[in-house]
């Protein structure tokens, strides 16, 4: 069988233009997945790499498309764009992919849609971006899974602003922190709390003491930590040890399961922010019990991750438009995306037409006590509902 | 930037002081390998990582703070020693990136296999209970766990001081780091002189990881980023010197504290601007020997 792959794929690449969409449509369906495992947000990678294989078992358990598996193919983008880049063109050009999901920064996962558009790939990104909603970033084959830094900072903005508060930021100084600012000061204007300042610093920063006491004199009444992962768990632990916590609110954007799992209660202890999954949705969604639940029974009793139940979604919806559309040809399997009604973790989903963002809930989040080990971590403060109106307009983006 | 008032300078001055011990107590180790062995390690980064891991596995074991602080050095320094026994003493005599290529790539080798025993990940470290919150140094308020960093840094340097210029021992350090020949032909034996160096050096920097886990956690990459400063401050203060390397550590912290306050952007690269105009100026480095990589 392996033998007779390799020679039809030799034999594809002689011929390619005719007969690599025929090729494409006998051996299993491949989906390609670059994630960081390596690095400051090495952590988050690794449970969406356990989440996406959840999704393929659970496919290939159904029977597959009709008797066709699939196959998850993991790679190491080391957060870096060039990286991704690389891995991408690697698992379209010599996997040869059908799909790729994956990518877990702003800056990389812009890296690979630009590889994955120009050679008409489905790419589902399932990380924080404004800038992949734009017209400029935006392709047919493009969607995103994930929540965008507008929907978040919209939904974490009106819970934590209010009227006349200081806002200062420390940002990472790259994409993500940088969209996040944008969109927190729209929120801040629009409920009329003043910007006081941003302190920016460089992704993957380990000290942030010279930034800490430029951040205290702006006597801010909210600190928003617009960083990510490790980088996120050190400034928000190291601003505490600098006395900040007694006088300030500690908000950030996405305050995600596997960071506070690492740093543990002290350090984020009140600290609020946004969220695309908590577990404990489970009491009131169905679709999130039966992830857990599956999730639980092929991992010792542990719960999905917020950023790991986004890898099982964008995995799982993919194989059901793959279903949808009864093949993995690539034009077809677009328009059953772009069509598909979905609820695989969190309730209804769907795909916004113009650019491909995945209509859905916003979560805002507390960190609260718990004992070591409890995965009881978070109270859910507010469910801002999936809607249209939560996302920039598609003029807005550019779109026409 | 408005609102920068002398309390907010003073409180940043003396964040990069505070900085700038963590810088010193990073180079010092490298510096004194350099200085005496003529090894460049490149290793230095993946010993701190090693250090910081120690301690974690060892307060697994012995959960006592004060314990581990001792523990944790001499078990780096012993595993230092072993690759100096093993590894770098037959590369003695070879030339100067013999031993350099050999712990660059013993840097992979260690960061490896830490990942393969710890998991990729990295793992959060708590500030030990007595050390946490902060205190009011009349400028504002700052970590008790970095004035306790800054104090033993100074006790650490105070000692290697005292060891290399007033101990006989030192004396032999001193003259072997000058002329091993005449050295040995006094009759002592030098081989056991530059193994104990390495051990310092490396013991050093087992400590210095140690003390950063409660700061920033620890990971197999941490040793990375350190590498490069404990390079800066080890060129800009002079390879080899002991007080060069103080005065270094102490001037990187300071100007990166206080370029965040006047040019946030360039605080990163502020730490190279000073390093390329020592090199322009003093290409031996602030308290450098002029000669010695030749």
């Amino acid at each position: 069988m392996n033998r007779t792959t390799t020679l039809a794929s030799a034999a594809c690449i002689a011929l390619a233009a005719w007969c690599a969409p025929a090729g494409a449509q006998t051996g299993p369906i491949r989906i390609g997945l670059p994630v960081p495992l390596t690095g400051p947000y090495g952590a988050e990678a690794q449970d969406q790499v356990r989440n996406a294989e959840l999704a393929i078992r659970e496919f290939n358990d159904a029977g597959g498309l009709a008797g066709r598996k699939a196959e998850l193919l993991v790679r190491d983008d080391k957060l870096n764009p060039a990286e991704a880049a690389t891995r991408a063109l690697e698992l379209i050009e010599k996997d040869h992919v059908d799909f790729i999901v994956g990518s877990l920064s702003a800056a990389t996962q812009l890296a690979v849609n630009n590889v994955t558009r120009q050679r008409k790939v489905p790419y589902i990104s399932i990380s924080q971006s404004d800038a992949i909603n734009e017209a400029a970033d935006f392709s047919r084959y493009t969607f995103h899974e994930s929540l965008n830094p507008h929907m978040t900072t919209q939904a974490v903005g009106r819970y934590a602003f209010r009227k006349g508060m200081r806002i200062a930021f420390l940002t990472a100084d790259y994409a993500y922190g940088q969209e996040m600012t944008r969109g927190f000061t729209r929120v801040a204007k629009e409920v009329g709390a003043t910007v006081v300042g941003e302190i920016r610093h460089p992704l993957g920063a380990t000290d942030y003491s010279p930034y800490l006491p430029r951040l205290m004199a702006l006597r801010p009444d909210v600190v928003v930590f617009n960083n990510f992962g490790r980088d996120n768990q050190i400034s928000i632990k190291q601003a505490g040890e600098f006395g900040l916590k007694g006088r300030t609110k500690f908000v950030t954007p996405v305050l995600t399961y596997t960071s506070r799992v690492a740093a543990g209660a002290r350090v984020y202890d009140g600290v609020v922010g946004g969220s695309s999954y908590y577990w404990a949705i489970e009491s009131t969604t169905p679709s999130a019990r039966a992830l857990n639940d599956r999730y639980r029974r092929a991992y010792n009793g542990a719960v999905p991750s917020d950023y790991g139940s986004m890898a099982y979604s964008a995995v799982r919806s993919l194989l059901q438009a793959v279903k949808a559309a009864g093949t993995s040809d690539t034009e077809k399997v677009v328009d059953a995306l772009a069509a598909l009604r979905y609820d695989t973790y969190k309730g209804p989903q769907s795909y916004r037409a113009c650019d491909h963002q995945s209509m859905q809930s916003v979560l805002v989040i507390q960190s609260k006590a718990a004992p070591q080990g409890s995965p009881d971590i978070f109270s859910v403060l507010q469910v801002a509902p999936a809607s249209a109106d939560a996302l920039r307009s598609c003029a807005e983006l550019g779109f026409k | 930037m408005d609102g920068i008032t002398p309390q907010l300078v003073a409180l940043q001055l003396f964040t990069g002081l505070a900085l700038g011990a963590v810088y010193v107590l990073l180079a010092v180790g490298l510096s004194l390998i350099f200085g005496m062995l003529t090894v460049v390690n490149f290793a230095h980064g993946a010993f701190f990582m090693v250090g910081a891991y120690a301690g974690y596995a060892l307060y697994q074991v012995v959960p006592n703070f004060w314990l581990c602080l001792v523990l944790v050095p001499l078990v780096v320094a012993a595993f230092g020693m072993a690759v100096e026994r093993t590894l770098i003493r037959p590369l003695y005599g070879r030339g100067i990136d013999y031993p350099l290529l050999l712990t660059f790539g013993l840097a992979y080798v260690m960061v490896e296999a830490v990942r393969i025993a710890f998991g990729k990940q990295g793992l959060p470290v708590d500030t030990p209970e007595l050390l946490q919150g902060s205190a009011d140094i009349l400028v504002g308020e700052f970590p008790l766990y970095r004035l306790f960093v800054i104090g033993v840094t100074v006790l650490v340097l105070a000692g290697l001081w005292l060891f290399i210029e007033k101990t006989s021992f030192g004396l032999i350090v001193r003259a072997g780091a000058r002329d091993p020949q005449i050295v040995r032909i006094l009759g002592i034996d030098v081989a056991r002189v530059w193994l104990i160096v390495f051990g310092l050096g490396t013991g050093v920097a087992g400590l210095a990881g140690f003390l950063a886990a409660p700061m920033q956690g620890i990971s197999p990459e941490m040793g990375g980023s350190v590498l490069t400063v404990a390079f800066v401050v080890t060129v800009v203060g002079g390879m080899g010197s002991l007080v060069g390397a103080i005065v270094a550590g102490v001037l990187v912290g300071v100007v990166e504290s206080l370029a965040v306050l006047f040019v946030p952007e360039a605080a990163k690269v502020s730490m190279f601007v000073i390093m390329a105009l020592v090199l322009l100026v003093r290409p031996q480095g602030l308290f450098g020997r002029a000669g010695l990589m030749n």
